[in-house]
């Protein structure tokens, strides 16, 4: 992948921040693993309502069915009595699993939560690509809220009372560096895997469907095929992220698995604010939008809901490209793009234009 | 019609009560030009979406390269080799020019594509051979949809030679050009035709650049075929002049 010098200086100060930002501010561990979990999200949202331009309101989805996978397969693999007795015991029973227990459960639940996503994103696949435009919104929308609400009906997975996740096998600090590095590493795999995609055919692709989804079936290109990897990429790494965000938790029930007013409407927020369809919009929108939920928290308690929601209605109406799309109208040649090119001639140069 | 690519027998279809095409029998010659003159609505891009799968067709038959497509989508036909373009234009507006012309490439199964193929090497030098083919090269990297009408059509011409299709449909594809630059395309779609090996099937409604570029040509009125032949032909046919050429 070549990159400019401004992308290496970006991916410096990154690094910088990411490895050295817990080391100087530990206090500020978990908010900063936080914000790496909303890049993500942002970021993945964007593939499929940025780049495609399916505006899912239903990503969540994923993240709360992987958290709910990552406990059953943490759980049933070292504890003898089954999913179903500690989950209705409601947290009275503790099981002690070793470290190598602990770790590999988790390891295994992650994974089996960004696989189970993946599925569940095709299976939606198959009937949710009928609907376009705010019909695919609302639809995936109701989806998330369908599928929270027969999470709860599933007493194998202690219905509306919740699950306790395993005890981390290790002091509180231990803990929250463990986590934040699992954050940190998926955000950055997400980042580099995004990166390479829209490099290749199918980030064009993906373009194609969302200026005119119409003409790209006519000429030819696999719509269907394309819209369902389209989806699926963002449902592994939601389902993976819902698998840390539940042990981070702690506990996991309809409300933390399912966030939709909050997380779920974030994601979006911050790739409309940083520039939706551009590689750093959704990781810039999530910086900043972090950085002012977190700053309005602590100093705006009151008036926080507020302040991002004058953020939103300053988005929407005065910046709708994006702080990214307005950098790259503003500042065309820092980011390569090159808007005409009168020194090279051609044959018919005169006559086209 | 000794070897047909294109086989249309008894087609019809109407939309509610407008019969849009009626019994239509026609073919395209494998490696020809030919076009398709008639009337405003008398239904000459209804056939082009009956042949391209666009709709269902209510009864009759078509044919690609002896194969019956009229139960394929528009998809499948497109892989299997026949593209059309839109008498609207439609192109990728908020992507460049070259951009354009690479996602362009042939999906059919014998072709090189690959899902997560980059972008750079073969596939880009003949994007911008295309785009020079169409007198576009210096536009290559404007955002497509920020390109003139005109400019927009040759634009989409030229990403339907990056599909190497078999066969492509042009829904007027002089319409909105400008005139002194109508005799530079109607020199490039023979060349598409010639060169590239590309039958070629043109609606067209300016006489001048139809009975130059077509070796046979079909008119339609009211939804039916009404005639056909070579230009020479049309021009003499009382039918036609009456239908359709009569102001001229
Ligand atoms: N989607 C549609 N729904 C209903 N009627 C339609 C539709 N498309 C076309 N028609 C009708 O079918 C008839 C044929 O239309 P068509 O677009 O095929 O004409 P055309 O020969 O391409 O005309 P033009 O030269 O103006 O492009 C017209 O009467 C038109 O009103
Ligand atoms: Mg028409």
């Amino acid at each position: 992948m070549s990159m400019t010098r401004d992308t290496k200086v970006t991916y410096g100060l990154l690094a910088l921040f990411g490895i050295f930002g817990p080391i100087l501010f530990p206090d500020y561990t978990l908010s900063i693993a936080y914000l790496w979990m909303m890049v993500l999200m942002a970021s993945t949202w964007d593939t499929l309502g940025g780049q495609m331009g399916y505006n899912s309101l239903g990503n969540i989805t994923f993240f709360g069915v992987g958290m709910y996978v990552s406990a059953i397969v943490q759980v049933s693999f070292f504890y003898e009595g089954g999913v179903a007795e500690y989950t209705s015991a409601m947290g009275s029973i503790k099981p002690e699993f070793t470290p190598a227990e602990y770790f590999w459960g988790l390891g295994l639940g992650i994974l089996a939560a960004g696989v189970v996503g993946l599925v569940l994103s095709v299976i939606f696949s198959s009937f949710m690509f009928g609907l376009r435009g705010p019909y695919f919104a609302i639809g995936s929308l109701g989806l998330a809220i369908a599928v929270a609400e027969v999470t709860i009906t599933i007493d194998y997975v202690g219905g509306a009372s919740g699950i306790s996740m395993p005890l981390f096998p290790g002091d509180i600090e231990f803990r929250s560096t463990f986590f934040y590095i699992l954050c940190f590493v998926l955000t950055i795999i997400s980042h580099f895997l995004l990166r390479w995609l829209y490099s290749t055919q199918f980030g064009l692709a993906i373009n194609a469907i969302r200026d005119d989804e119409d003409k790209a079936e006519a000429m030819g290109i696999p719509t269907l095929a394309y819209k369902r990897i389209g989806w699926a990429i963002p449902a592994f790494f939601m389902g993976c992220i819902g698998a840390v965000a539940g042990n981070m938790a702690g506990f996991i029930d309809k409300e933390v698995a399912y966030p939709i007013p909050t997380f779920g409407i974030f994601m979006v927020a911050m790739a409309l604010l940083g520039g939706k369809g551009t590689l750093w919009g959704p990781v810039l929108g999530a910086i900043i939008f972090h950085v002012i939920k977190e700053a309005t928290w602590t100093y705006l308690l009151n008036l926080q809901w507020v302040a991002l929601g004058l953020i939103l209605i300053i988005n929407i109406v005065y910046f709708q490209q994006g702080i990214m799309g307005w950098l790259q109208t503003k500042y065309p040649e820092r980011f390569g793009i090159v808007v005409d090119t009168s020194t090279v001639t051609d044959a018919d140069g005169k006559e086209a234009a | 019609m000794s070897d047909p690519i294109i086989k249309v027998e008894g087609v019809s279809k109407s939309y509610g009560g407008v019969k849009a095409n009626v019994d239509i029998t026609m073919g395209v010659e494998r490696g020809s030009i030919t076009g398709i003159i008639g009337p405003n609505g008398c239904g000459k891009t209804t056939l082009f979406n009956s042949i391209v799968g666009y709709h269902p067709i209510d009864s009759g038959s078509i044919q690609f390269d002896g194969q019956e497509i009229s139960h394929l989508l528009v998809g499948d036909i497109a892989r299997l080799g026949m593209l059309r373009t839109f008498q609207q234009t439609r192109i990728y507006g908020k992507m460049n020019c070259v951009d354009n012309m690479q996602i362009s490439v042939s999906h059919r199964g014998d072709s090189k594509f690959s899902m997560f193929a980059s972008r750079k090497g073969e596939i880009k030098d003949r994007a911008e051979h295309l785009l020079e083919f169409v007198g576009l090269y210096s536009k290559r990297n404007l955002i497509s949809g920020d390109l003139s009408f005109g400019q927009q059509k040759l634009l989409e011409f030229a990403m339907a030679l990056m599909n190497e299709p078999k066969v492509l449909l042009l829904d007027e594809p002089t319409a909105g050009i400008n005139p002194t630059l109508i005799n530079g395309l109607i020199d490039r779609l023979r060349r598409a035709n010639e060169e590239l090996g590309i039958t070629l099937c043109v609606i067209e409604h300016n006489m001048r650049v139809i009975m130059n570029l077509a070796s046979h040509i079909y008119c339609l009125a009211n939804g039916r075929m009404l005639a056909n032949g070579t230009p020479e032909e049309l021009q003499n046919d009382q039918r036609v002049i009456d239908a359709y050429l009569g102001g001229h």
